[in-house]
């Protein structure tokens, strides 16, 4: 844009500067004429707005990144098996179930409100699947529809129960962790475990199936061109606006290590078995997550109400179609998280879904950053935060730890991931960035 | 210092009659918070509306925002009687208000905030083109906003006060409606929100702007409407008007500490200085204005 600022009589200084100045600001773009505004430019300048920006409390996903890799440090240190092929290929596996659970949780998170009952949901669309499937004999599909179908009716009820009465979600939640507890026991009947015939495809998809090398490669390749593709549609439309861009050189840049990031973890996967294909799923479903609450309008109205329920209101936004879309959505995520489990277990019994299900998944969501107060969080919290839960579960596995050190060291973990979100959002409050 | 009537102030603005108002009664159950009010707005003018708490200027421009419906009365917008049922009826009819919380979501940035509710693009939202008129808006309103790319929260309470009135220009409305936007701002802050008001003002738009400040009053609003106990309680154009003339109206005595401080001063001063009783040495001083 290269229209100058207006010349008013009563107006600010701005409006008083001699017309070399006005010369000089219509060179510049639209988003970048205000002289206050710390400008930086190049490698240099990305650096140093990144190092104020920490300072400032705006760390993003910075603990969790550093907390991973002190982590992984440390246990391959303690026993080199760690970091071996074999050992990560069973750590995705593992993320993928309660990850996928954890995507829900993330949600709720994000309009500050939170679903207790994830664990028991999950199971309860487990057992669904193994009677429908196993004991009725429907068609695998229709078990698993079934099963996610649930989700969605949880998800409803919650939603109705929360904006048609106003009860808080905790209560809820916490009323629907024993209730589908108890009908989760109720579907399962007396024998209490049933087995999934390992030929079905659910425990095949769980359990064996891995990307041929070429795919996985292929699909590092094409997510990277995506990338780098949206980055410079972007970076010209901008141009075209008059307003600043990310230059190609950056683009490059950032393409480039995407490549790496993506590539490494890839190849090293695939000198074993290879990328499970229950991580891919997971994977791109915190994608498709991450692109709704980003580009479309009902992710943005998820932010807002998370931010400021009235201002929302007052903004024209279906306050109430937000709240029951996400109670929906996470209740249905748990329910998938579920089958993906039962999947992999190849069995549902009364313990699916219990134990530490449910608190690992909003562990993972605070602990990859989706604050507790609401409006702050992305979709790759729940990635990040699973990877840093299941990465000390493996790693003090390997140790032939018990589990209740596992408990412990889980617990004190959440407990800093918490710390760090207060902190910094008392910092970002105090540099004005909350 | 006139009290004008009702057909002197209609001759007064230049600009047309937008909404007139007339008779608007109100009751919450016992309580008569309006009785007969009557109010004019014309666009390219700034009314202020000014009485003391309890007066009713919230409930009057909530019934002008469709928050609450009115008891009696009629509304008239343009030349057809129009209801106001609800906030969404008030917005169709190009009325916007800005309540004095601002109702800005923090997390979001200056765009989002702009634009909530009301997201450019068609499927996905249209992130650019919302910045570039973002811009555009800001500039037009030489609003001093550093970057439209940060956080709510990180902006000083003019900018957010900017940010919220910016944002109600988005739906092209006629009648903008300001609740105390001045009330928690500093003196530099003040005078950024008060040069847009001017702005808002050149621009066309029929400004209702509620304050308890008088210099801000006096500062941009070209006519004073003041409510005294849920009544008109008359009716000023803020060039013939002293101070003690408004508080007069607003308080309902001419009786109280501001004009018996000014009528000290004007015995003191003698005979001569009655017959400048309006002269602006009685208006609070000139520095005390933004």
């Amino acid at each position: 844009m290269t229209t100058p600022t207006t010349p008013s009589p009563s107006s600010s200084s701005e409006s008083a500067a001699p017309p070399t100045e006005t010369v000089r600001l219509a060179a510049v773009a639209a988003d970048l004429q205000d002289e206050r505004l710390i400008q930086q430019h190049g490698i240099g300048g990305a650096i140093s707005s990144f190092r104020r920006r920490v300072r400032a409390g705006d760390i993003g996903s910075l603990p969790v990144i550093i907390g991973l890799l002190v982590i992984w440090v440390a246990f391959s240190l303690l026993n080199p098996n760690f970091l071996s092929s074999t050992n990560l290929v069973n750590l995705t596996l593992q993320c993928a179930a309660v990850g996928t659970i954890s995507i829900g949780i993330v949600l709720v998170l994000l309009l500050g409100e939170i679903d207790l009952s994830v664990g028991s949901v999950s199971g309860l669309s487990a057992a669904i699947l193994a009677v429908g499937f196993v004991n009725l004999e429907w068609p695998l599909v229709l078990a698993i529809l079934a099963a996610l179908a649930a989700g969605v009716v949880v998800g409803l009820l919650y939603g109705f129960l929360y904006t048609r009465f106003g009860v808080p979600s905790f209560v809820i939640t916490l009323a629907g962790l024993l209730g589908f507890l108890g009908l989760q026991l109720w579907v399962l009947g007396s024998t209490g475990s049933i087995n999934i015939p390992f030929d079905s495809w659910i425990v095949q998809f769980a359990q064996q199936t891995f990307l041929p090398d070429w795919l996985s490669y292929l699909l590092v390749v094409l997510t990277v061109l995506a990338y780098a593709a949206l980055r410079y549609g972007t970076s010209r439309r901008r141009t075209a606006a008059g307003l600043s861009a990310l230059p190609v050189s950056s683009i490059v840049i950032r393409s480039a290590a995407l490549l790496v990031v993506l590539t490494v973890p890839t190849w090293y996967l695939n000198q074993t078995r290879g990328v499970g294909a229950m991580f891919v799923l997971f994977l791109a479903l915190v994608v498709i997550m991450n692109f709704f609450l980003t580009r479309t309008r009902w992710g943005r109205a998820v932010y807002a109400v998370g931010g400021n329920v009235e201002a929302a209101r007052r903004a024209g936004i279906n306050v109430t179609q937000i709240y029951v879309t996400v109670f929906v959505l996470c209740s249905t995520f748990a329910a998938l998280g579920g089958l993906l489990a039962a999947g992999r277990l190849a069995a549902a019994n009364q313990g699916s879904g219990g134990g530490d299900t449910n608190l690992n998944a909003i562990a993972a969501a605070v602990i990859g950053g989706a604050s507790l107060f609401g409006g702050r969080g992305s979709a790759f919290s729940a990635l990040l935060g699973i990877l840093v839960i299941q990465s000390i579960s493996s790693g003090l596995t390997l140790l032939n730890l018990d589990s209740s050190i596992r408990y412990m060291i889980t617990g004190a973990v959440l407990l800093l991931a918490v710390i760090v979100d207060s902190l910094s959002r008392r910092s970002r409050v105090s540099h004005g960035r909350a | 210092m006139t009290v004008l009537n009702q057909d002197q102030v209609r001759s007064a603005p230049t600009g047309e009659l937008v909404l007139s108002m007339r008779g608007i009664d109100k009751n919450f159950g016992a309580v008569q918070a309006l009785t007969a009010i009557d109010l004019d707005i014309y666009s390219g003018e700034v009314v202020a509306l000014v009485g003391d708490n309890g007066a009713g200027k919230s409930t009057l421009i909530k019934i002008l925002a469709g928050v609450h419906p009115k008891d009696g009365g009629t509304i008239t917008y343009g030349d057809r009687p129009v209801s106001i049922n609800n906030p969404a009826e008030s917005n169709e009819l190009g009325i916007a208000t800005v309540y004095q919380d601002l109702a800005l979501c923090d997390n979001l940035d200056v765009v989002a905030n702009l634009f909530l509710g009301h997201e450019l693009g068609r499927a996905t939202i249209d992130e650019v083109e919302m910045e570039k008129r973002s811009w555009d808006l800001l500039r037009q309103l030489s609003a001093r906003i550093p970057s439209v790319r940060i956080p709510v929260a990180s902006l000083s309470g003019g900018q957010r006060q900017t940010v919220a009135i910016a944002r109600s220009l988005i739906g092209d409305p006629r009648i903008v409606i300001l609740d105390e936007p001045t009330a928690a701002l500093g003196v530099a802050q003040t005078a950024e929100v008060l040069n847009l008001i001017e702005r808002l003002r050149e621009r066309g738009l029929a400004v209702v702007l509620i304050s308890h400040n008088m210099a801000d009053v006096q500062a941009v609003a070209d006519r004073i409407v003041v409510l005294r106990l849920g009544r008109n309680n008359g009716e000023f154009t803020v060039a013939e008007v002293t101070y003690e003339d408004i508080i007069a109206a607003i308080t309902g005595a001419t009786d109280n500490a501001v004009t018996r401080r000014a009528q000290a001063r004007v015995d003191a001063a003698g005979d001569a200085a009655v017959a400048a009783g309006a002269s602006p040495d009685a208006a609070p001083p000139e520095e005390d204005r933004p």
